[in-house]
């Protein structure tokens, strides 16, 4: 899943200060399970702006809905029919559905309530980590399902830099080394000889392209 | 400019190499790079320019390689993966073959977190072994990445570094193999203060038959305070300095301890001088180019052979 964090209040307070009416609107997918931008987090945000609202005597109305996915547009579609009532749109989807539903209403500002982070896994209650930076073409085979591109600070593909220690990352001791993983995965397998060969310089233009990337598929197309 | 290696005429003339660091300025000045130069010229086969260690921004390699070429010393040009994309290091290999200089060390290079410039974005498009193979192909196969042809190839002596006390240690010797196999000619190691761990290693690469396909030189830095053994023991990954040599610091008066950090220095050289497959010493004497004369000297390292 896309995680994200909510931006700082007064942040957002700064970037809707010219806007009267606003429609704060929650995502139900991803940034819902992340506890970011779901139902329960896009009530307590419009609850906490219209109270520093109130408290500053701004007239404001701020009003919240949550949709199922901001970045499919098919659910983005039937708030046209709510639109008018707005003035601006605090967004707590990921960038994806910010500019979603920028797209779909191009005359109405949309503002985003979050920082979009990662790609990755809710590994417990509150605790999410970053596991995939879609590179467009994986790699996990071969280094046993770890992924060095994503969990290795220096993206090497060819062993372990000189700082690993006793499992830990250089960079950060919190951090597991990506390549003691690998190394333990692969040698569980039998699959260490995996490791010998020299994997060539990685084919970037399957991620970085020409600008963004699509994928067009015409048996998926009506 | 028709000059060739010191560094590889010298190992492969089977003599025991000696190179020193010299990290350069934190400015624009070049004298600081002349001064540090004149204090190894004579003492030293060939001079390891370090590339914005530890994540400081500092005078470009290159540079100061090219200014202690133009002393008529050899340097080797120290490249990290960290800040240039694959274009950017095949043109600066390229660059600095026309400036002359016969030595490339690829490293991966401590990461942007580190340093003073900790917003900014790690490039990391090659690993150092990639970047390693990279070279190799350019000066031998006289291709760029992708196969297209160069005008005329760099010549370069390519080196590569090797933790031996890094984890896992199993795979050390793997990822030792992989970077012969890429190309590295000589190969660097991280600071050696446990020498029986870096037998161990050492062990493993002559069962591999590694010692044989690569020139080893082993690196060491000059201790000048037990504080520093301490913190580079604790604080910086990679670096193991055993508890006896702490102690041996921590026993000697202060004004006598950066003597006693160079007895132990000269006596590590002096053991790697008799182990088989160690063809040369890189001495880090980190801001301490000062000790490196004494160094050479008392190792019987003196005077440095003369191609003349
Ligand atoms: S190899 Fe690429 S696609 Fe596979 S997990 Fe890593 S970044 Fe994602
Ligand atoms: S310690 Fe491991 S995870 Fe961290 S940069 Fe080095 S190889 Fe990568």
């Amino acid at each position: 899943m896309i995680t994200a964090e909510q931006k700082p209040i007064d942040e957002i307070r700064n970037m809707i200060a010219p806007y009267k009416r606003i429609l704060a609107l929650g995502c139900g997918s991803c940034v819902a399970e992340c506890a970011a931008g779901g139902e329960k987090e896009t009530a307590m945000l419009a609850s906490a702006l219209r109270m520093a609202a109130k408290i500053n005597g701004e007239e404001v109305i701020i009003e919240e809905k949550t949709i199922d996915r901001q970045c499919v547009n098919e659910f983005v579609i039937p708030l046209d029919d709510i639109m008018e009532k707005y003035d601006a749109v605090l967004s707590l989807g990921c960038g994806a559905g910010v500019q979603a539903v920028a797209d779909m209403f191009p005359e109405v500002p949309v503002i985003p309530a979050l920082n979009t982070e990662f790609m990755g896994e809710t590994k417990d209650q509150g605790y999410w980590v970053e596991s995939c930076i879609g590179c467009g073409d994986c790699m996990l085979y071969y280094f046993g399902g770890v992924c060095p591109l994503t969990r290795c600070a220096k993206h090497l593909l060819n062993g372990p830099c000189g700082g690993s220690m006793d499992g830990r990352c250089e960079v950060d001791p919190d951090v597991p080394c990506a390549w003691q993983l690998i190394i333990d995965r692969l040698s569980r397998f039998g699959a260490l000889d995996r490791l010998e060969k020299i994997y060539p310089p990685k084919d970037w233009s399957k991620k970085e392209g020409c600008g963004p990337r699509k994928i067009v598929r015409e048996d998926q197309q009506k | 400019m028709n000059n060739v290696s010191r560094l590889k005429k010298v190992l492969e003339n089977g003599e025991f190499a000696v190179t020193a660091e010299c990290g350069p300025p934190r400015g624009a000045d070049p004298e600081s790079v002349v001064k540090k130069a004149k204090l190894l010229k004579n003492n030293v086969d060939s001079v390891n320019v370090t590339d914005n260690q530890t994540a400081i921004v500092r005078m470009s390699s290159l540079a100061a390689c090219a200014l202690i070429q133009g002393m008529g010393l050899d340097s080797v040009l120290q490249m990290v993966v960290r800040d240039r994309n694959r274009i950017a290091l095949q043109s600066d290999i390229l660059g600095a073959s026309a400036l002359g200089i016969r030595n490339l060390l690829c490293l991966s290079g401590d990461h942007q977190s580190f340093g003073n410039q900790g917003q900014a974005k790690g490039v990391f498009d090659l690993d150092s072994i990639q970047f390693v193979r990279v070279a190799k192909n350019m000066r031998d196969e006289k291709v760029i990445l992708g196969g297209d042809p160069l005008s005329s190839p760099p010549d370069m002596f390519i080196g590569a570094t090797a933790n031996p006390f890094a984890d896992p240690i199993q795979f050390r010797a793997v990822r030792l193999a992989k970077k012969i196999e890429a190309g590295a000619d000589f190969i660097q190691t991280q600071c050696i203060y446990n020498l029986d761990r870096f037998e161990t290693w050492l062990n493993m690469l002559r069962e591999r038959g590694l010692t044989e396909k690569t020139f080893i030189l082993g690196g060491v830095t000059p201790l000048k305070s037990p504080g520093m053994a301490k913190y580079m023991n604790n604080k910086v990954a990679g670096i193991d300095v055993p508890e006896e040599l702490i102690k041996r610091m921590e026993g000697v008066p202060k004004d006598k301890q950066r003597k006693e950090g160079i007895n132990i220095c000269v006596e590590t050289i002096l053991r790697l001088k008799e182990m088989p497959g160690v063809k040369g010493v890189h001495i880090m004497a980190i801001e301490w180019e000062e000790a490196v004369g004494e160094i050479v000297e008392r190792s019987g390292l003196l005077p440095r052979p003369s191609f003349d």
